[in-house]
C-alpha cells in the first residue's frame, strides 16, 4: 500500500472536512428524479418473476414449464437445468464470502427446496399479469420432507438434515455422520479454569434473538439485457456493482468483460444488497427470450427470500473480582445461518469480548443451518447478537457486585496496547474516550420517574479497508470529478467531493462526484464493512495529491523554475522565486485552461488495497418507560457516544448513529421473523414485520469521538456499522431496571414483558 | 378486459391515460406517466414511500385505482418544485441532511407537505404521528422530524412578513 502522504500545503486547517455543505445528489433525490433499480425502462422490456417454494423443505420430483410457456406473452421460463451445475467454490465478494454451488442453488433451487420461498423456477412475459398467470401454470411435484428452524432443535440429535453432505467443520476430527452444524468456531486465551476459580462472583446468563430483517424500503431490483453476441448490460441497485458483475459471471461463466454492471441509486441495503438474487435470472431470461428483462421483487418476497440476519442463541458465563475486574469468560454463540452455511457467528466471536480487557476466556461459536432464507449481512454482522448476551451479563455481574455500569466497563475496558481477543493489538482506539462522552454527558444525571429504567451498554465493530478505484479528473474551466466504483447509500458521494476539495483547494460545489459503472472505472468492492469513507476516500485524497504534484509541475514548467519553488494553496499554484511568475499566481482554472500546452489533460487514477481501518466502539444510554397494564416499552430518551476517528461530513456521520440505534431498537423492541408450524413465515409485510415508525421513537442524541486513525489522510474510521451493536443490550437493560425483570429472548414484546411482570408478582 | 380512459389533471396539468379496471395510481403514475419519484415499497400502504396528494387528501397512491383519480387533482414529488426553486420543504430536508438512501423521501416530502397544509404548527409529537406512516429505515427520523418543524417555522415567518 502506498502511504498516505499529507500535502504540505493544505496544511493541519481543514476548510471542507469537517463542514456539513448539502450533498451532491440531494436534489436529484428530493425531486424524485434520481433512478432507483425498479426505475428504468427499456424498449421491448419484459417483466420477470418467479415461481417460490411453498414448502419450507422438500424434495423436488418434477418441474413442467410447457404451460407456461405456451401462453401467449410468455417469453421464457427458467429453471436451475438453465444455469451450470457449478463445483464448490470460494468467491470472495465484499462482506460476505460466497460458495457458489450454495449461492447458485440459494436463486434457483436445484434437487431440494430448502425453505419457503426459495426460488424454483421463473418466467418472462410482456405484462405483469401474463408473468403472474403463467407462474400458476407451472407445475411441480415435491415430496415434502421434515423442517427445522429454531437453532438448537436443528443442532439437536434426529433433526432433519438440509443437507446430506454436511460433515462440521472444526471440531478437530472428520465427523462421519452430517449434521446441520457446518462449522464450529473457536478462540481462547489463558486459563478458563483459573480465571473462574479466583473470581469472588460467577453470572451465568442466556440470551436470545430472533431473525431480523434489513428491511431496506426499497425492495431488490434489475434491468438485464442480453445482446446476441454475449455481450450485456445489468442495471441493479446493489451495494456493489462490482460483486453483482462477478457473481453473475462466475454463476452463468460468462467472461467478466461481458457483463457490464451499472449502478442505479440504491434504497438502502444495510448488508444485505451484497449479493445476487435476482440478477443471474434476469440474465437468463434475458439470453433465453432476446429482450431486456425487468425483475423487482414484492415486499412479501424480500422478508420470503432475502436477508435476514441470524436469529441466535448466546450463553455467557462471567467472573469477577468485588473490585470489577473480570477474571473469566466464557462465551457460545448458536447461530441461524438459514438455508445454506455462512452465518455471521465468526464475527460475533471476533466481536464478543472485544471491549473487554479479559486474561482468560474460551468463545465458541455454531454456524447452522435451516429451513429458514440463506442469512445475508446486516450492519455489523454478529455484533449485536454477541453483545446482547455479553453486555447483559456484565450488568447482571455489576448488579451482583454492587457497581455502577459504567464503572465496570471502565475498570475492564479494552486500551491502546491490549490485545484484542481476536488477536492484534490495539492502536488509536477510543474507546475509553466514548466512555467519558457519556459519563460526562447530562443523560446521565436526568431523574427517572416510575417504571422508568435506564440501560449502557458498548458496543465494537471491525470496520474494514479493501480494494478501491478512484479517477479524478480536471475539467477545462478547473472544476473536477471525482470517479469511484462505491455506491453511495448514506451520502458518501458528499465526503468524497469534499475530500478531493480540501486536496485540490477548492469549493466543495466545484466538485463532481459520480458512481462510475464496472466497465468505466477498476475493481472496487462493495460498499460494507464501514470501508467506504475510509478505504475509497483514502484513493480520493491520494489521487488528488498526485494532481496537485502534476499541477505543480506544470506551474513550475509556466513560470521556468524548479517545482520546488511552487506551493499550491487555495487551488492555486504560487511561485516562492520573486520575479517569476507575473501574476505571482496560477490558479486551478488558469492550468486547466492551458493543460494541452503543459502536457495534456489533467486527470489520474489511484487504486489501492487500504490497511489500518481503525476499529470502532460506541456506548450507548437509553431510558425506557414500561407500561405496567400492557407492557409496552417507550423509549424516552437515547444518547449515543461513538469514536469516528474524524467526521469528514459530521450531519452524515450523525445520520449512520442515529439510523444504526433506530435499527437496534426495532431489533429489540418489535422485529421478528414469526414462522409457522408448517415453516413459513407468518409476518412478511410491514404491517406485521413493525419496524420502528416516527412515533416510536425520541430524537436520538448522536455524540461525535473524534480519536484520528493516522491510517486516514483525515483520521477517519468506519462509522455505519457499531451504533447498531448496542442497542439490543440497552433496551433489554433498560427494561430490567424500569421492570426490575430481566428479559432474556428478544423481541421485548409488551406480551412476553406483561407475562414476566406477572411472573414476578407470582 | 377492456381498459378505462381516465382523465386528470396531474400536478397541475391535464393527463388522460388508460389503465385495466385493477391497475392502481401508483401503476399509473409510474409506468405509463414515467412519474417514476413515487416508489413502491410494500403495495400495501404499509411504507408510504408511494405518497402522494389527492385533491388535498395524502394516500398511499398504491391503495388508490387509478380510475378513481378521474376528475381529481394529483400531486406527486416532480410537482413539489415549481420553476426550478425547490418547495421549502425540499430545501429544509437538503440542509438537515435529512435523506440517506433518498427512496422513501419523495414520499416523506409529500406526506410532509399535507402536514404543514393542515397544521401548520406542529408539534414534534404531532409531527411524529402524522409521519408514522412513512417508513424510513436509514435515518432513525431524528433529522427529517427537525427538517419538517424547521419548515413549519419558516413558513410560519414568512407568512408574518408577508
Amino acid at each position: 500500500m502506498n502511504k498516505p502522504v499529507k500535502p504540505e500545503d493544505t496544511g493541519a486547517i481543514l476548510k471542507v472536512v469537517g463542514t456539513r455543505p448539502i450533498r451532491p445528489d440531494g436534489v436529484e433525490k428530493v425531486t424524485g428524479r434520481a433512478a432507483y433499480g425498479a426505475d428504468l425502462h427499456l424498449p421491448g422490456m419484459l417483466i420477470g418473476k418467479i415461481k417460490r417454494s411453498p414448502h419450507a423443505h422438500a424434495r423436488i420430483v418434477s418441474i413442467d414449464t410447457r404451460k407456461a410457456l405456451a401462453l401467449p406473452g410468455v417469453k421464457a421460463v427458467m429453471t436451475s437445468a438453465d444455469m451450470p451445475d457449478l463445483a464448490a467454490e470460494h468467491y470472495e465478494a465484499g462482506e460476505s464470502a460466497s460458495n457458489l454451488k450454495d449461492l447458485s442453488a440459494n436463486v434457483m433451487a436445484r434437487g431440494k427446496v430448502l425453505y419457503h420461498g426459495h426460488a424454483i423456477a421463473a418466467v418472462a412475459a410482456t405484462s405483469n399479469a401474463i408473468a403472474d398467470q403463467a407462474l400458476d401454470l407451472i407445475e411441480i411435484v415435491y415430496e415434502t420432507l421434515p423442517h427445522v428452524i429454531d437453532v438448537e432443535e436443528a443442532m439437536a440429535p434426529g433433526a432433519p438434515i438440509l443437507h446430506d453432505h454436511m460433515l462440521t467443520a472444526g471440531l478437530g476430527e472428520t465427523p462421519t455422520k452430517a449434521s446441520n452444524i457446518a462449522t464450529k468456531h473457536r478462540l481462547d486465551r489463558g486459563d478458563l479454569a483459573a480465571g473462574f476459580a479466583s473470581a469472588d462472583v460467577i453470572v451465568e446468563t442466556r440470551y436470545s434473538s430472533a431473525a431480523v430483517h434489513q428491511g431496506y424500503i426499497e425492495p431488490h431490483a434489475c434491468v438485464a439485457s442480453y445482446a446476441a453476441d454475449g455481450q450485456t448490460q445489468v442495471w441493479s441497485s446493489s451495494q456493489g456493482h462490482f460483486v453483482i458483475r462477478g457473481l453473475c459471471a462466475k454463476l452463468l461463466k460468462m467472461r467478466f468483460s461481458d457483463v457490464r454492471v451499472i449502478p442505479a441509486e440504491i434504497g438502502g441495503g444495510f448488508g444485505g444488497k451484497t449479493t445476487v438474487y435476482l440478477e443471474p435470472l434476469a440474465l437468463v431470461l434475458s439470453q433465453k427470450s432476446g429482450h431486456p428483462v425487468k425483475m423487482v421483487m414484492t415486499r412479501e418476497e424480500v422478508f420470503r427470500a432475502t436477508g435476514p440476519t441470524s436469529a441466535s442463541v448466546v450463553t455467557v458465563k462471567m467472573g469477577a473480582k468485588l473490585d470489577g475486574t473480570i477474571t473469566a469468560a466464557q462465551v457460545d454463540l448458536k447461530f441461524q445461518a438459514g438455508a445454506f452455511a455462512g452465518s455471521p457467528v465468526g464475527a460475533a466471536v471476533m466481536t464478543s469480548l472485544a471491549c473487554y480487557d479479559v486474561a482468560n476466556f474460551e468463545i465458541t461459536g455454531w454456524d447452522v443451518v435451516t429451513n429458514s432464507p440463506k442469512v445475508a449481512a446486516y450492519r455489523a454482522p454478529g455484533a449485536p447478537n454477541a453483545a446482547l448476551g455479553v453486555e447483559c451479563a456484565v450488568d447482571e455481574l455489576a448488579e451482583k457486585l454492587g457497581l455502577d455500569p459504567m464503572a465496570i466497563r471502565e475498570k475492564n475496558a479494552v486500551r491502546n496496547g491490549v490485545r484484542a481477543p481476536y488477536g492484534p493489538v490495539y492502536k488509536n482506539i477510543g474507546y475509553v474516550e466514548t466512555l467519558d462522552a457519556i459519563k460526562s454527558h447530562p443523560h446521565l444525571s436526568i431523574p427517572l420517574g416510575p417504571n422508568q429504567g435506564r440501560g449502557i451498554a458498548a458496543g465494537f465493530w471491525f470496520n474494514i479497508g479493501g480494494e478501491s478505484t478512484v479517477n479524478v479528473s480536471i475539467n477545462e474551466d478547473g472544476t473536477a470529478i471525482v470517479s469511484t466504483g462505491s455506491p453511495d447509500i448514506g451520502g458518501s458521494r458528499a465526503s468524497m467531493a469534499m475530500m478531493a476539495a480540501e486536496v485540490l483547494g477548492i469549493g466543495v460545489e466545484q466538485v463532481r462526484p459520480i458512481v462510475a459503472d464496472t466497465a468505466s472505472i477498476g475493481f472496487s468492492t462493495v460498499t460494507g464493512g464501514s470501508r467506504t469513507t475510509f478505504a475509497t476516500g483514502m484513493a480520493v485524497v491520494q489521487a488528488a495529491e498526485k494532481l496537485v504534484i502534476d499541477l505543480k509541475r506544470r506551474a513550475a514548467e509556466t513560470w521556468g523554475v524548479e517545482t520546488d519553488q511552487v506551493v499550491w494553496q487555495d487551488g492555486a499554484a504560487h511561485c516562492l522565486q520573486a520575479g517569476k511568475a507575473p501574476k505571482g499566481s496560477l490558479t486551478l482554472a488558469a492550468l486547466a485552461g492551458s493543460a494541452g500546452k503543459t502536457g495534456g489533460p489533467i486527470a489520474t487514477v489511484v487504486a489501492l488495497n487500504a490497511q489500518g481501518a481503525g476499529p470502532g466502539f460506541g456506548v450507548h444510554v437509553c431510558d425506557v418507560e414500561v407500561d405496567p397494564e400492557t407492557g409496552h416499552v417507550t423509549v424516552l430518551r437515547y444518547t449515543a457516544a461513538q469514536d469516528v476517528g474524524k467526521a469528514i461530513h459530521p450531519a452524515y456521520v450523525e445520520g449512520q448513529i442515529q439510523g444504526g440505534v433506530a435499527q437496534g431498537i426495532g431489533w429489540a423492541l418489535n422485529e421478528e421473523y414469526v414462522f409457522s408450524t408448517g415453516g413459513i413465515m407468518e409476518n412478511a409485510g410491514f404491517l406485521d414485520y413493525r419496524v420502528p415508525v416516527a412515533s416510536d421513537l425520541p430524537m436520538i442524541d448522536a455524540i461525535m469521538v473524534e480519536v484520528p486513525n493516522p491510517a486516514h489522510p483525515y483520521g477517519a474510521k468506519g462509522v455505519g456499522e457499531v451504533p447498531i451493536v448496542p442497542p439490543l443490550a440497552a433496551l433489554a437493560i433498560a427494561v430490567r431496571h424500569a421492570t426490575g425483570v430481566r428479559m432474556h429472548d428478544l423481541p421485548l414484546s409488551p406480551s412476553k414483558i406483561r407475562a414476566a411482570i406477572d411472573a414476578k408478582a407470582g | 378486459m377492456s381498459k378505462q380512459r381516465t382523465a386528470a389533471i396531474v400536478n397541475g396539468d391535464p393527463v388522460e391515460f388508460l389503465s385495466d379496471p385493477g391497475q392502481t395510481l401508483l401503476d399509473v403514475l409510474r409506468d405509463e406517466l414515467h412519474l417514476t419519484g413515487s416508489k413502491e415499497g410494500c403495495g400495501s400502504g404499509d411504507c408510504g414511500s408511494c405518497s402522494v396528494i389527492v385533491d388535498g387528501r395524502l394516500v398511499c397512491s398504491c391503495l388508490v385505482l387509478a380510475a378513481e383519480v378521474e376528475g381529481c387533482r394529483v400531486q406527486t414529488i416532480e410537482g413539489l418544485s415549481t420553476g426550478g426553486t425547490l418547495h421549502p420543504l425540499q430545501q429544509k430536508f437538503l440542509d438537515h441532511a435529512a435523506l440517506q438512501c433518498g427512496f422513501c423521501t419523495p414520499g416523506i416530502l409529500m406526506a410532509s407537505k399535507a402536514l404543514l397544509d393542515a397544521n401548520p404548527d406542529p408539534t414534534e409529537s404531532e409531527a411524529r404521528y402524522w409521519l408514522a406512516g412513512n417508513l424510513c429505515r436509514c435515518t432513525g427520523y431524528d433529522k427529517i422530524i427537525k427538517a419538517v418543524l424547521d419548515t413549519a417555522a419558516e413558513l410560519r415567518q414568512d407568512r408574518k412578513s408577508a
